[in-house]
């Protein structure tokens, strides 16, 4: 079990370093002066070069390496030039609306996801179950920032229920807060959730399958019975996949989420500093999204050791 | 041990006449098909030219006209949906060859040699997959600014993993069939094995994931175009549109309606296509559905 | 009254007739063995009186169990049938359990289901029952996991299932199929215990006669859907009576005719001397050393021209690992391999052609042997991959038209894909391949173990054919002895990845020396001694 774990982690932070080579080698690669392309091409000669020693531009190529890893271990993510503060500070203020977000999108989605998935599987063939599949092969296909449209124009625009879009910020209360970001959290969980339904449903169904399923039917377990004790936790070991690569696209998602609802988010963050080409913070922010996609799958890995007790033994 | 009686394997003979009872498969072919056709006839003939700003049309409702209506422009939806879808399967069509071009020869290698090339291929999806392709985007643009390319580049790469997945996950399911040990004993290399036996027993998923993620493609290249990192102005994507119409969605909500669902019908008839190819070519997951 | 009582069960999946016509009855106490080979329905028959059909099945005729009409009874009270007082053992240990449940969980489950123990009193009755089944405390407590058991020891854990509530009736659908045949002689003896303490009636489903023969006090033989014939053991067995019984009886005995080989003392085709293969295993803990498995270890032997010698031994003694080294599919750890006085290992694919040319390969499932994609023509022509000059497309398609006369085939099988034959015409087009280079060895790993009784006859007669003909000499891997005598001359003992006994086949298998051959010949299954002791029980 350790040595499992211990080799997990050795992949994760393998998966980091090399996530953190290939983004600092992006912003490397910049053709041209990355602080003239910062400034503009108006920019005086003095600002330039304060720019260029501030970014530690002048430095080798390893040492610059080493000093952003060192500064963002740390928590020093370097200077906004746009917004002319900390980057790790604009991050934690857009974590505080994205964080919320993925969250209440994750829950709703699984929540949802998985009693629908269990649900036709358990009812295969049924009408229940070909109305399920129909609804979820649709949600599949829908561009979550057009159901995101879909739901302003239906709950915004018409009941007048939510907000269209905006945040009014957490310090003038917690459920002000929480509604704006329904509408979001449904738009980005429901695609999601219509795939992790139909995962669940197959899982589900080749479970059902299984010899071992035989057995306890002849043990005369009942057949609602042997779905929930024999069935899904075998079944949750594909489900689980899937969901560790869900929450990439779940933070990718916020970035046009966030977007459609003008929420002041990580994913708007990245987004204003492309537009304005302000590249410390977009090496931030991508940094950051890709060690929290990196850690959910480490986390993802582990939990298959407690779901699964042949990995737990498997050293 | 004795042997089932009737094992049903690949029959390749009824694969025709299995499709055209395959419902799934029928729909989404038929859906495909349309889509394409309309790709192909906006090369040669529009309801309006696109290219073509009538102001004095602008925001028009349905109409026998304007079947769609019109846009902030005074363009005919209709003719920009037909033009936009072009873009659209370019990017995921091209998409689609990087990942299997690239990330099929990666997946049989790794599979064949095992071991270190193996081991090597597993951590670079896992580094891949840590970039959504929507991230990497982001990063590209922010390197060569937006355009078209981008999304291809960014979308092919993500599909690479992909690819190489399954092609891994299928080639080592069958290295240890004994027809591939037959075919070792009759002295034939890992090489001509992978071309003469394992692709062709791979190629059924491969097609499948294609058109999977041919779908995914029609998505991330609309979020893109949404986004300004993909296509840009003039030229008519689906994406773009969407985000053309959101402020105006209060006076003009077909300017949204349309597009999208463009965008849903397109990406419905891949998947359908995707599960109907699936129950024809591998008997043994139909059992399941 | 029987315990059970099956009469005129009719089952059809869709349109497809299953069974026709069933009879069959259980006393308590008694062993009722169901014999018949693939397709006959006897796994059917079981899960009908089970009541775990298939989804489009659907059964008529009547079933009584104990005075309970099966076929109407509804799913709450066959829930309280089954598990308490109709047991059933499944063919497949490996997968039979669940393996995120602790086998203590599994076998308590259906105790806590059926009585008001609490968890405590299951999980002591749980134990006792492990114990009675051979999987003591001290070595299987009740939190271990199914993987951490090995397949004997799963098909333990599923028989305690079945037994914890001591059923009136047992079914056990070919409990030992899948366990090798010293492990098959514990579980039938483990079977045949619990049945005499608990008085409970037993049916066993077999497709080997011997086993049946063996365990049974009465036996129906089943072909195609239908009771071919129904009877006391010793009397039907002895008498064969029924064509089919004699039929099947005969083809389990078969023994294809071979002239003696002729001496031959040039040099031999093949020789292993001190073969070795090392397989490195996961570390135990992260610091700790590699640990290693000598899966061959340090085997000599050697093979004349024309001769057909076995390997035989349990499963997991190495002999399939042998086999690949041989083939130069694997790399021996140390030792030599020396075929035609050449030595294989280490050499470039490109210098093995000439052995490789000479030396083909027969393996056992003859539906995983074939690239599904390809027709005939292209499968049996694989080999000639190594013949050089290559020959050109017309010669291939005759080189090809005549291994397949070879076997029996026609030519015109050439233009068909694999599945279009049965399991026994595949077998054929497997060693089709194998003699198209016209190989001096062909090494046969379980060539016939996958198939019924009578297709086997025919294939052993065949091998035998061709080595007469062909002068080809074969190594039969195989775990059934019964194959193994009637088809080599010379015979060769495995245990623990060393050849422990070596001679000839039948000297060997009448007087062997060594333990391991001992107890493979003691728990060999044999019609004529099995069907000799009824009789002798019988008076």
């Amino acid at each position: 079990m350790t040595a499992f774990i211990l080799k997990r982690l050795g992949i994760g932070f393998a998966t980091l370093i090399l996530a953190s080579v290939v983004v600092f080698s992006v912003m490397e690669i910049l053709p041209g002066d990355p602080a003239q392309l910062m400034l503009g091409m108006n920019a005086t000669d003095e600002a330039l070069r304060a720019l260029r020693n501030e970014m530690g531009l002048n430095d080798p190529v390893l040492l610059r390496y080493v000093s952003w890893i060192g500064g963002m271990l740390v928590g020093d993510f370097g200077n906004s030039y746009t917004y002319s503060s900390p980057v790790i500070e604009l991050i934690g203020e857009r974590a505080i609306v994205s964080l919320p977000l993925a969250v209440i999108a994750l829950l709703l989605s699984t929540l949802i996801a998985i009693p629908v998935g269990m649900f036709a599987a358990a009812r295969r063939g049924s009408v229940a179950d070909t109305s399920v599949m129909g609804v979820t092969q649709l949600g599949v296909a829908i561009p979550n920032f057009w159901f995101a449209l879909l739901l302003i124009y239906v709950f915004a625009v018409w009941l007048r229920l939510v907000p269209a879009g905006g945040f009014p910020g957490w310090e003038n209360g917690i459920w002000p807060g929480i509604r704006s970001l329904l509408l979001p959290a449904v738009a980005l969980a429901l695609p999601q959730a219509a795939i992790l339904a139909r995962v669940t449903r197959s899982a589900m169904l080749e479970v059902l399958g299984e010899d071992y399923i035989r057995t306890a039917r002849a043990k005369g377990m009942p057949r609602r019975i042997v779905l929930w004790r024999h069935a899904l936790r075998n079944a949750l070991i594909p489900v689980l996949t899937i969901l560790g690569l869900q929450f990439a696209f779940l933070l990718a998602g916020t970035i046009i989420i966030e977007n459609v609802f003008y929420l002041p988010g990580l994913g708007r963050l990245v987004f204003q500093a492309i537009t304005q080409r302000d590249l410390i913070v977009v090496e931030g922010v991508v940094m950051l999204l890709v060690a929290s996609v990196v850690i959910v799958n480490l986390a993802v890995d582990l939990t298959y050791a407690v779901v699964d007790p042949r990995l737990r033994t498997r050293a | 041990m004795t042997i089932e009686s009737h094992v049903p394997e690949d029959v390749p003979q009824h694969w025709l006449r299995q499709s055209l009872t395959n419902r799934s498969f029928v729909t989404g072919l038929v859906i495909t098909a349309l889509i394409a056709a309309m790709a192909l006839i906006s090369f040669v003939w529009t309801p309006y030219d696109v290219t073509n700003l009538i102001v004095a049309d602008r925001m028009k409702g349905l109409s026998a006209e304007h079947v769609f209506g019109t846009d902030h422009f005074g363009r005919d939806i209709f003719s920009m949906i037909m033009v936009g879808s072009r873009n659209s399967i370019a990017v995921a069509i091209v998409a689609v060859g990087i990942g299997m071009g690239i990330g099929v020869p990666l997946g049989c290698w790794a599979a064949a040699r095992g071991g270190l090339v193996d081991e090597a291929l597993m951590r670079f999806n896992d580094l891949v997959f840590a970039f959504p392709a929507l991230l990497s985007a982001v990063m590209i643009t922010a390197i060569a600014g937006p355009g078209a390319i981008n999304a291809i580049i960014a979308i092919g790469i993500f599909n690479v993993p992909v690819f190489a997945r399954v092609a891994r996950a299928g080639a080592l399911a069958l290295w240890p069939r004994e027809y591939i040990l037959a075919a070792r004993a009759a002295g034939k290399g890992k090489v001509l094995i992978t071309v003469e036996h394992i692709l062709p027993n791979i190629a059924s998923m491969l097609l499948v994931q294609g058109t999977i993620q041919f779908a995914l493609g029609i998505l991330a290249e609309a979020g893109l175009s949404y986004l300004g990192l993909g296509a840009q102005p003039p030229m008519p994507s689906w994406g773009r549109m969407l985000f053309d119409a959101q402020t105006r969605m209060m006076v003009a909500p077909h300017l949204a309606i349309f597009p999208g669902l463009a965008i849903v019908i397109t990406v419905l008839g891949l998947n359908l296509l995707g599960d109907g190819l699936r129950d024809v070519l591998d008997p043994r997951l139909r059992r399941e559905r | 009254m029987s315990l059970l009582e099956i009469e005129n069960l009719r089952l059809s999946i869709g349109d497809t007739p299953i069974l026709k016509d069933i009879d069959l009855t259980i006393e308590a106490g008694e062993v009722m063995g169901l014999v018949g080979e693939s397709g006959s329905g006897k796994s059917m028959t079981a899960l009908t009186v089970m009541k775990l059909l298939p989804y489009a099945a659907r059964a008529k005729g009547r079933v009584t169990f104990d005075g309970i009409d099966i076929l109407a009874a509804p799913e709450d009270a066959m829930n309280r049938l089954r598990g308490d007082d109709i047991g059933m053992v499944f063919q497949e240990p490996m997968t039979a359990l669940n393996p995120v449940k602790t086998i203590g969980e599994q076998v308590a489950e259906g105790i806590r289901w059926h009585t008001s123990a609490n968890r405590a009193e299951a999980e002591a009755r749980a134990r006792a029952i492990l114990d009675r089944v051979g999987l003591p405390e001290a070595q299987f407590p009740l939190t271990r996991y199914p993987h951490e058991l090995s397949g004997g020891q799963r098909q333990r854990v599923v028989i305690a299932i079945a037994c914890a509530l001591k059923p009136k009736l047992l079914i056990a659908d070919e409990p030992t199929t899948a366990l090798d045949v010293v492990l098959q002689a514990q579980i039938l003896d483990l079977l045949r215990d619990l049945v005499d303490e608990n008085r409970m009636g037993l049916l066993l489903i077999s497709h080997d006669l011997a086993v049946v023969t063996d365990m049974a006090d009465r036996v129906t033989i089943m072909r195609n859907g239908e009771v071919m014939e129904a009877g006391e053991t010793a009397g039907t067995l002895s008498e064969q009576k029924h064509s089919y019984t004699r039929q099947l009886a005969q083809a389990s005995v078969h023994v294809p005719e071979r002239r003696a080989r002729s001496k031959d003392d040039g040099e031999p085709l093949l020789e292993l001397t001190d073969v070795v293969k090392v397989y490195t295993l996961r570390r135990a803990s992260l610091f700790g050393p590699h640990r290693h498995f000598r899966a061959v270890d340090g085997v000599s032997l050697s093979l004349a021209r024309g001769q057909s010698k076995a390997l035989v031994g349990r499963s997991g003694c190495g002999k399939s690992t042998l086999a690949r080294m041989i083939l130069a599919l694997d790399h021996p750890t140390g030792g030599s391999i020396r075929f035609e006085g050449e030595e294989l290992t280490g050499r470039s694919e490109a210098d093995l052609k000439p052995a490789r040319r000479n030396m083909q390969v027969v393996f056992q499932d003859p539906y995983g042997s074939f690239n599904p994609r390809h027709k005939v023509e292209r499968l049996v022509a694989e080999p000639l991959h190594l013949v050089e000059p290559s020959p050109g497309a017309a010669e291939k398609r005759e080189r090809v038209a005549q291994a397949l006369a070879e076997v029996g085939m026609s030519p015109a099988d050439m233009d068909k894909y694999a599945h279009e034959f049965s399991g026994g015409q595949r077998q054929r087009l497997s060693i089709a391949r194998a003699v198209i280079t016209r190989p001096r060895l062909i090494i046969c790993d379980e060539p016939v173990s996958a198939l019924d009784v009578s297709i086997r006859a025919q294939i052993l007669d065949l091998f035998a054919d061709l080595n007469q003909r062909l002068g080809v000499a074969y190594l039969f891997i195989t775990h059934d002895l019964t194959v193994a005598r009637a088809i080599t001359d010379q015979v060769l003992v495995m245990h623990e990845g060393r050849i422990v006994e070596e001679g000839d086949t039948g000297r060997v298998f009448d007087a062997p020396q060594s333990d391991a051959a001992r107890a493979l010949v003691d728990a060999a299954p044999d019609l004529e001694r099995a069907i000799a002791r009824r009789l002798a029980s019988v008076g």
